[in-house]
């Protein structure tokens, strides 16, 4: 950091967030469009078909796009408003240097200004310090051929070990749980085999707000028998009406699958054909589970042991049945146990890889299923291979018309980048897609460790609360204003078509990365013309892996709205539903469906161990933080699009009457949160739909309004997630508002 | 061209996830764009997440209408209750008073009462209404007869509705559990019933 931040009073004032509302082309009826483009939803891991009406190189409305399968026309409010993110105050039309002299702290600069400045601290700081002093964070919000290009930019351009992206944040618990039971990290069934599942359980998923469409699938499941069970520390809008709820302490899922796996056990509701046939390690976790009596989870859980009864009876006399599961038992520093207790109980049941018969986790965010398959995880390279694999370099390097001693060992996780920020082995950044500031734990933390950074260079449409600490941002692109394919949470590739042109000197987000890898001068294999290229060099660096793109085209998604990989062959339509009998694996070679030598799925012991953070008496009450349904991730986009801003204008704590009331405190009052990291004072909402021993406060905001001031930076050993979903604070009434400064 | 008759609406308030999807996808109706005319709310968030959806239900016989004073509102031969006529509307508000449900808005910048008018932009040239079609949990439906019948066996649609002494008949159906023995939904009574499930959690923690 060479100057001074500038007063983020200023910063705000001159780069928002400022709420846009419709106004001129957007109010005026009976516009004729100039095209109607198909395309997806730039939020959510959903990726609901939408069709953008544009005028004038302007996104001026939506028509729902009826056709499309996974949604048919459905929306929620914030695919609904997308549009008022384009033609924005606050969008970037420049690219910025800092400048302490400016009010603002930035001055708009020539882009290729920025650029030659970013390549020569790119150069300065590895020449100095070392490649792997440059590191990279990246996005699950980009299209798959722009985080392919990005993980391939920072191990084939930079040959930096350090890059890692915001999925970090988000699915990594499910993958890593995913690749170890089944050896392939995807949702294992399209959402159509919800409809006729006859239970659909649903663990730490606020379905209702945090993925609105997958709700009509859930309620026709119940239309047509099932029964639903929620696990939650929350009434949400989903178990409000579902058949079965139970309220769980936060982060003690794991334990409730081990006693839901005992009395399946006990009962004998269990698939011994399917386990004998199809699985290893039954045995081990058998015998682990065996001190889950119901006494002993309903004592960890916090749930009375009849509704554990009740609902390991339905769920072990299904005929059918889908999991589903999301951040609420992936956010933990046991996140991965929680996932593998949730798919030993369905591996138990036999119910897997036909039809009616799934299990899914919930991906979060827009591109957060493609965003983790092509290389831009530390560990990574395309078509889900490994960087630590000898035979997995061989061939990307083979690919990129490079040496495998070329590309760099395996690097850490985004926020393990930030600890070696703190350690000085990492002295300059480049960010894109990500806004830690507001989303990483902790946040202090992450604060100091920008300002400590030699160089940090930014590439966003808005400036982002991170993009306050850049030295250089660059102008990038919005969803709208390039193409490229994306993986929805189902696991099907679908297509982002380009409706707009990037405005004044934004640009594409691969050319910007391209403009540097020219400027460092290692411009080989960064001459792209189009996305098309790049997908045509990831379908070829993807053949032969298990996240296998080489038979998907752009043609035959348009065609069949979307290929579920993988897709191998020109002739393959792709692969909606997996582990089918007989299917046909890479690593199997037909020994069975699963993603091992041997074909077969793998039970694995999962082990309860309670939250990095008990209560205790200086710090009495659990706090778990999620998602509301107008407001996305780190809120950079919709805490500008006014309409959403009017629905859930800020963070609320909720917290049930017996708490409030012991705290001497009444809904709307203010209340200050403290845990040991931070402190963040917000207005109460007092609800009966929380554990009176638990409190909630959704992410979306920064500065004061942030609630990852307070959580922890624990993380999950085997997948590195943090502990967003527990961890010990203390409230007490507040007098009034916080002053409005940061 | 009048909405097709086999065309309907239906409301399923248990499905209701109070995500505002209806309220935003209707200020971009083209007939009343930039303006919402539908009332989202919880009931009582204190102690439930329950939300509803106030659309209007195209009354047979219209009470907003029966009570303007300059006859303004007209209701279509397809049984569609337009927003007020603008050159008629005196903006007395009689209509935003008198109706049951709730539904006319008085926008006092233009002097209008306006109101739902199913998307008649879209509903009389085939298309679903906004709020329908963005619905992500489909608490809010517009399609056949057959239908619903088969994507909903567990409701029936009721489209009677009892204020008091008024019996109100609407275009617009209101989906109740299958076995509710009633064939009129008695609005006022329900309002002094005690609300049922509030201190589920307490009592689920209680059991432990």
């Amino acid at each position: 950091m060479s100057t001074k931040l500038a007063d983020s009073t200023n910063i705000i004032e001159a780069f928002g967030p400022h709420p846009a509302y419709s106004h001129g082309v957007w109010l005026d009826t009976g516009v004729e469009p100039d095209k109607v483009v198909k395309t997806h939803c730039c939020f959510c891991g959903q990726q609901c078909g939408i069709q953008l009406k544009v005028k004038d190189n302007q996104v001026i409305g939506f028509e729902p796009w009826y056709d499309f399968p996974f949604n048919q026309g459905k929306l929620c409010p914030k695919g609904i408003k997308r549009y008022l993110q384009g033609a924005h105050p606050d969008r970037l039309l420049h690219a910025y240097g800092r400048d302490a002299t400016a009010a603002s702290g930035f001055n708009a600069i020539p882009y290729e200004q920025a650029i030659d400045r970013v390549a020569a601290e790119i150069n300065r700081i590895q020449s100095q310090y070392g490649p792997h002093a440059f590191a990279v964070l990246s996005g699950a919000s980009l299209t798959t051929e722009k985080a392919y290009l990005m993980g391939k930019f920072a191990h084939a351009c930079l040959k930096t070990s350090n890059i890692d992206y915001n999925g970090r944040l988000c699915m990594v618990s499910a993958g890593a749980g995913n690749k170890k039971a089944f050896g392939i990290d995807r949702a294992a069934n399209p959402w159509s085999d919800i409809l006729h599942a006859e239970v659909v359980w649903i663990s730490g998923a606020n379905v209702a707000e945090c993925a609105p469409i997958t709700t009509d699938y859930v309620w026709q499941a119940r239309e047509n028998g099932a029964k639903i069970i929620v696990v939650d520390p929350r009434i949400t809008p989903i178990a409000r009406t579902c058949d079965l709820f139970m309220p769980i302490k936060p982060g003690r899922d794991v334990a409730l699958f081990n006693g839901i796996l005992h009395l399946m056990i006990a009962h004998d509701w269990l698939d011994h054909d399917f386990i004998d046939r199809h699985t290893v390690g039954f045995a081990e976790v058998a015998a682990h589970v065996e001190e889950w009596t119901p006494q002993r989870t309903a004592e960890v859980t916090g749930i009375a042991e009849k509704l554990i009864h009740q609902a390991a009876e339905w769920w072990g006399t299904a005929k059918t049945s889908f999991l589903m599961h999301a951040r609420g038992i992936e956010h933990h520093s046991h996140g991965v146990q929680n996932v593998l207790g949730a798919i030993n109980m369905v591996l138990a049941s036999g119910r897997l890889g036909r039809e009616n018969c799934g299990y899914a986790t919930i991906t979060g965010q827009g591109n957060g299923q493609g965003g983790r398959e092509h290389g831009q995880k530390c560990d990574q390279l395309p078509g889900g291979r490994d960087l630590g694999n000898p035979e997995h370099r061989a061939y990307v390097a083979k690919v990129w018309g490079m040496s495998p001693d070329e590309l760099p060992p395996p690097g850490v996780d985004a926020y393990e980048i930030f600890r070696k920020i703190d350690a000085g082995e990492i002295r300059g950044l480049l960010s894109i897609c990500f806004n830690p500031v507001v989303s990483l734990p902790d946040n202090n933390f992450i604060r100091r460790m920008l300002e400590k950074l030699e160089f940090f260079v930014a590439i966003d449409f808005f400036m982002n609360e991170t993009s306050h600490y850049a030295d250089i941002v660059l102008p990038g692109s919005l969803h709208e204003e390039d193409e490229g394919v994306v993986a929805t949470a189902e696991g099907r590739v679908i297509k982002i078509n380009k409706a707009t042109e990037p405005p004044g000197e934004a640009r594409q987000d691969w050319r910007i990365i391209q403009d540097i890898a020219q400027a460092i001068r290692r411009e080989r294999g960064f001459a792209f013309n189009n996305s098309a290229e790049i997908f045509e060099e990831l379908r070829q660096a993807s053949a032969g892996g298990i996240v296998d793109y080489s038979g998907i085209t752009y043609e035959k998604i348009e065609r069949q709205y979307g290929v579920f990989w993988p897709c191998r062959s020109d002739d393959d339509p792709g692969t909606p539903r997996l582990f089918e009998p007989g299917a046909w694996n890479p690593i199997a070679q037909g020994k069975g469906p699963f993603y091992f030598p041997d074909g077969k799925a793998r039970f694995n012991v999962a082990r309860y161990t309670p939250p990095a953070e008990e209560v205790d008496r200086e710090y009495p009450i659990m706090l778990t933080t999620g998602r509301v349904v107008s407001h996305y991730l780190s809120g950079a986009q919709t805490r500008r699009i006014g309409p959403l801003v009017d629905h859930y204008p800020e963070p609320r704590i909720e917290m049930h009457p017996l708490l409030a009331s012991r705290l001497g405190i009444a809904d709307g009052d203010w209340a200050t949160v403290e845990s040991r990291r931070g402190s963040c004072t917000l207005r109460v909402q007092v609800v009966k739909t929380i554990r009176p021993d638990t409190i909630f406060i959704p992410y979306h905001w920064a500065g004061r309004q942030s609630a990852n001031q307070l959580t922890i930076a624990a993380q999950d050993p085997i997948s590195k997630i943090p502990e967003y979903k527990v961890c010990a604070v203390r409230v007490k009434k507040a007098i009034q508002a916080p002053p409005e400064k940061e | 061209m009048p909405v097709p008759q086999r065309m309907e609406f239906f409301i399923d308030l248990g499905r209701c996830i109070g995500c505002q999807a209806c309220v935003q996808a209707c200020t971009e109706c083209d007939t009343h764009k930039g303006q919402s005319m539908i009332q989202l709310d919880y009931l009582d968030r204190a102690n439930s997440t329950q939300t509803v959806p106030v659309i209007c239900m195209h009354c047979d016989s219209p009470t907003c209408a029966e009570v303007c004073p300059a006859d303004a509102i007209k209701k279509t031969e397809d049984g569609v209750v337009q927003t007020a006529r603008k050159p008629r509307c005196i903006a007395c508000n009689n209509c935003v008073l008198a109706c049951p449900f709730g539904v006319p808005k008085m926008n006092t910048p233009m002097n209008l009462m306006m109101k739902c008018d199913m998307c008649y932009d879209r509903t009389s040239v085939g298309l679903k209404p906004m709020c329908a079609s963005v619905c992500p949990s489909q608490a809010l439906f517009f399609g056949t007869r057959e239908e619903i019948e088969r994507l909903r066996p567990r409701s029936k649609p009721v489209n009677r509705f009892q204020f008091g002494g008024q019996i109100i008949t609407t275009k617009v159906k209101m989906l109740a559990p299958k076995d509710t023995p009633a064939d009129a939904v008695d609005i006022t009574a329900a309002m002094y019933q005690p609300t049922i499930g509030q201190n589920i959690l307490e009592e689920m923690l209680l059991e432990i």
